[in-house]
C-alpha cells in the first residue's frame, strides 16, 4: 500500500467511529487543560502534589457513582479536601510537608478502595485507575468541557500572577499580592485539572499528564510563553497519537497517551539544542569557550 | 541632607522582637530611617539583617513591637506600593524561564490592572530602569544567563521600575565584581537625591562611609547607631564582628 494513503487510512478509519471522535475530543482537550498547568507544576516542583490530589478524588469517584452524582462534584471534593488537609496538617505539626502528601493521599485512596469493594459492579474500579476515554458519555464530556473551560479562563485572567509567585513570592507579597492566595489558586487549579484528566488516563496516569508536558517544554525553551505553548502542542500531539495507535493496536488508551508524552520528553532530554545532553554537547563543540559578557 | 524632608519617618521600627521557634532573632530592635537618606544595615551572617527586613515587609510577625513604613503599616504600605525589595542571590531561582525584560516588568504589577497587561507607560519604565542599570543589551537573555553583578543590576532595575518610595536592599554587593559595585553605588546615590529612601544591608564595611548618611551595626539587637563614623569604630565593631563570647553565641529561651 502507498504509504500516504496508509497514512490517511491510519487516521480515518477510526475516525469513523463516533465513540473514537468523542475520546479524541476528551483527550485533547485534557491534554491541553493539563500542559497548561503542567508549566507551573513543573517549576513549582509539584509532582508529588499532582500525584497525591489525583489518588485522593478515588473515594469521591466511588461515592458519586454511589448516589448517582456526576463524578466530577465527589472528585473535587475529595481532591480540594485533601489539598486542605495537606495543608492544615503540614502547618499543625512537625511532619515535612512530603511525608504529610505521602500519609494524605494514600489514606484516600486506601478509602476509596475499600468503598469500591462494597459498591455495586455498575462502577469498573479498573476504569477508574486506568481511564476509559473510549467509553465516555455524554454527562461526562459536559463536565470536562465546563471544567477545562473554567481553569483556562482563571489561568487566562490570572497566568502572569502565578508566574510571579512561582519565581518571586517575595516580590509578589512586597507589591501587596497574597503569595497564600495564589498558592490555593494554583492548588485549585491542579484539583480541577486532575478532575478532568480522569476520564482520559484514570487516576493512576494523571500525573503524568500535569508533569511530563511542562517538563518537556522545560528542556526547550528558556521563555514561560513558549513554555506552555509547546507543553500544549506535545500534548495535543501524543493525544492525538495515542487515541489513534491504541485503536489500531487495541491497547490501552490511557498508557499509549503518557508513552507518547514520555516519548516527547525522552527527544528533549537528548536533543534539545541548550538542555539536551546531546544537544548541549554539540552547541559546546561548535562555539567557541563561552566569554562572559562584559560586566 | 539636600532632599526635602517631612517628618514622618520612612522606616520606623520600635521594640521589634523576633523568636524563631526558642531562638532569639531580633531583641528590642529600633530603626528610625527619615525620608531621602541612605541607612546602611551592618552585622554579620545571622545578626538578624535577614530577619528585620522580613519583619519590614511583614512576612515575618514581631513577637511585639511596631513596623511603620511611611507611617503606615506594612499592609496598607504596601498595597500602596511603597516598598521595593532586592532579594539576596540565594533567594532566587535562576533557572526559572524568564527574561531579565520579564523580571524587570514584574516590577510594575503593582501598576497594573487584573490581569498585568503591559501598557505603554509600563514598557517606557521597563526601557528606562533597563538602561539606567546599563543591561539594555542583555534584556532579552534568560535571567540566569547573566554574571553576579548583572544579576544584582536587574534585581535593582525590577525596583527601579516599581518607583516606590523606600527600597530595601538585601547585600547589594554580595559576588559583585567591581564595575556592577561602582553602577549600584551610583544609582543608589541618584535615588537618595530623587528623595527615595534606602536601607542597605550588608557584611562588607568598605562602601559604608562613602556610600551611607547613617548606619546601624546590628547583633540580634541593635549595637550602635548614628553616622558611619559613629558606628565604625573599632571596639563597637569588635562586639558585632568579633569573637563571638559565650553570651554572643545563640540564645536558647528555656
Amino acid at each position: 500500500m502507498d504509504a500516504l494513503t496508509a497514512l490517511v487510512d491510519f487516521f480515518a478509519v477510526p475516525l469513523q467511529f463516533a465513540f473514537v471522535q468523542r475520546a479524541l475530543l476528551v483527550a485533547v482537550v485534557a491534554g491541553v487543560v493539563c500542559a497548561v498547568l503542567s508549566c507551573w507544576m513543573t517549576l513549582m516542583g509539584w509532582s508529588l502534589m499532582g500525584d497525591a490530589v489525583s489518588h485522593a478524588v478515588l473515594p469521591g469517584v466511588v461515592l458519586s457513582a454511589m448516589f448517582g452524582l456526576p463524578f466530577a462534584l465527589g472528585a473535587l471534593v475529595f481532591g480540594a479536601g485533601s489539598v486542605a488537609l495537606i495543608g492544615a496538617v503540614n502547618r499543625t505539626s512537625r511532619v515535612k510537608e512530603d511525608a504529610v502528601i505521602g500519609v494524605v493521599f494514600t489514606a484516600m485512596f486506601a478509602l476509596g478502595l475499600v468503598l469500591i469493594s462494597r459498591v455495586p459492579s455498575q462502577t469498573d474500579l479498573g476504569h477508574i485507575l486506568f481511564g476509559n476515554v473510549l467509553g465516555v458519555t455524554d454527562t461526562d464530556i459536559v463536565q470536562i468541557l465546563v471544567l477545562a473551560a473554567l481553569v483556562l479562563t482563571v489561568v487566562w485572567f490570572k497566568h502572569r500572577d502565578l508566574t510571579l509567585y512561582a519565581f518571586d513570592r517575595v516580590h509578589a507579597h512586597a507589591i501587596g499580592l497574597n503569595p497564600r492566595l495564589l498558592e490555593t489558586l494554583l492548588l485549585g487549579l491542579l484539583a480541577v485539572t486532575v478532575v478532568v484528566a480522569l476520564q482520559a488516563v484514570g487516576i493512576i496516569l494523571v500525573v503524568a499528564m500535569v508533569i511530563i508536558p511542562g517538563a518537556t517544554a522545560y528542556l526547550l525553551t528558556d521563555r514561560f510563553e513558549r513554555m506552555l505553548a509547546i507543553a500544549t502542542a506535545v500534548a495535543v500531539a501524543a493525544a492525538v497519537l495515542g487515541v489513534f495507535t491504541s485503536f489500531h493496536l487495541n491497547v490501552s488508551t490511557g498508557g499509549s497517551i503518557v508513552l507518547a508524552q514520555a516519548g516527547a520528553f525522552t527527544l528533549a532530554y537528548l536533543l534539545s539544542p541548550r538542555h539536551g545532553i546531546l544537544g548541549r554537547r554539540r552547541t559546546r563543540r561548535r562555539t567557541h569557550p563561552a566569554t562572559p559578557a562584559h560586566t | 541632607m539636600n532632599t526635602p524632608t517631612q517628618d514622618t519617618a520612612a522606616i520606623e521600627v520600635t521594640g521589634a522582637t523576633v523568636h524563631y521557634g526558642d531562638v532569639l532573632a531580633l531583641d528590642h530592635v529600633d530603626l528610625d530611617v527619615p525620608q531621602g537618606l541612605i541607612c546602611g544595615l551592618l552585622g554579620t551572617n545571622g545578626s538578624g539583617k535577614s530577619t528585620l527586613f522580613k519583619t519590614l515587609l511583614g512576612l515575618v510577625r514581631p513577637d511585639h513591637g511596631r513596623v511603620r513604613i511611611m507611617g503606615r503599616t506594612h499592609t496598607a504600605a504596601r498595597r500602596a506600593g511603597l516598598l521595593a525589595y532586592v532579594p539576596q542571590s540565594e533567594q532566587v531561582d535562576w533557572a526559572f524561564p524568564v527574561r531579565v525584560r520579564d523580571v524587570v516588568m514584574m516590577g510594575r504589577y503593582g501598576h497594573m490592572r487584573t490581569r498585568r497587561r503591559p501598557r505603554p507607560a509600563d514598557r517606557q519604565a521597563v526601557d528606562h530602569a533597563l538602561h539606567r542599570t546599563g543591561l539594555t543589551d542583555l534584556a532579552d537573555r534568560q535571567i540566569g544567563a547573566l554574571s553576579g553583578g548583572q544579576r544584582k543590576r536587574a534585581f535593582l532595575a525590577r525596583a527601579l521600575a516599581q518607583q516606590a518610595h523606600v527600597l530595601l536592599l538585601d547585600e547589594p554587593f554580595a559576588g559583585v565584581d567591581k564595575h556592577s559595585e561602582s553602577t549600584i553605588i551610583d544609582l543608589l546615590r541618584t535615588l537618595r537625591e530623587q528623595g527615595h529612601t534606602l536601607l542597605v544591608s550588608t557584611h562588607d564595611l568598605a562602601q559604608v562611609p562613602a556610600l551611607c548618611d547613617r548606619a546601624v551595626l546590628l547583633q540580634r539587637r541593635v549595637v550602635a547607631r548614628g553616622t558611619p563614623d559613629q558606628v565604625l569604630r573599632p571596639e563597637l565593631l569588635m562586639e558585632a564582628f568579633g569573637v563571638h563570647t559565650p553570651e554572643e553565641g545563640p540564645v536558647w529561651m528555656p
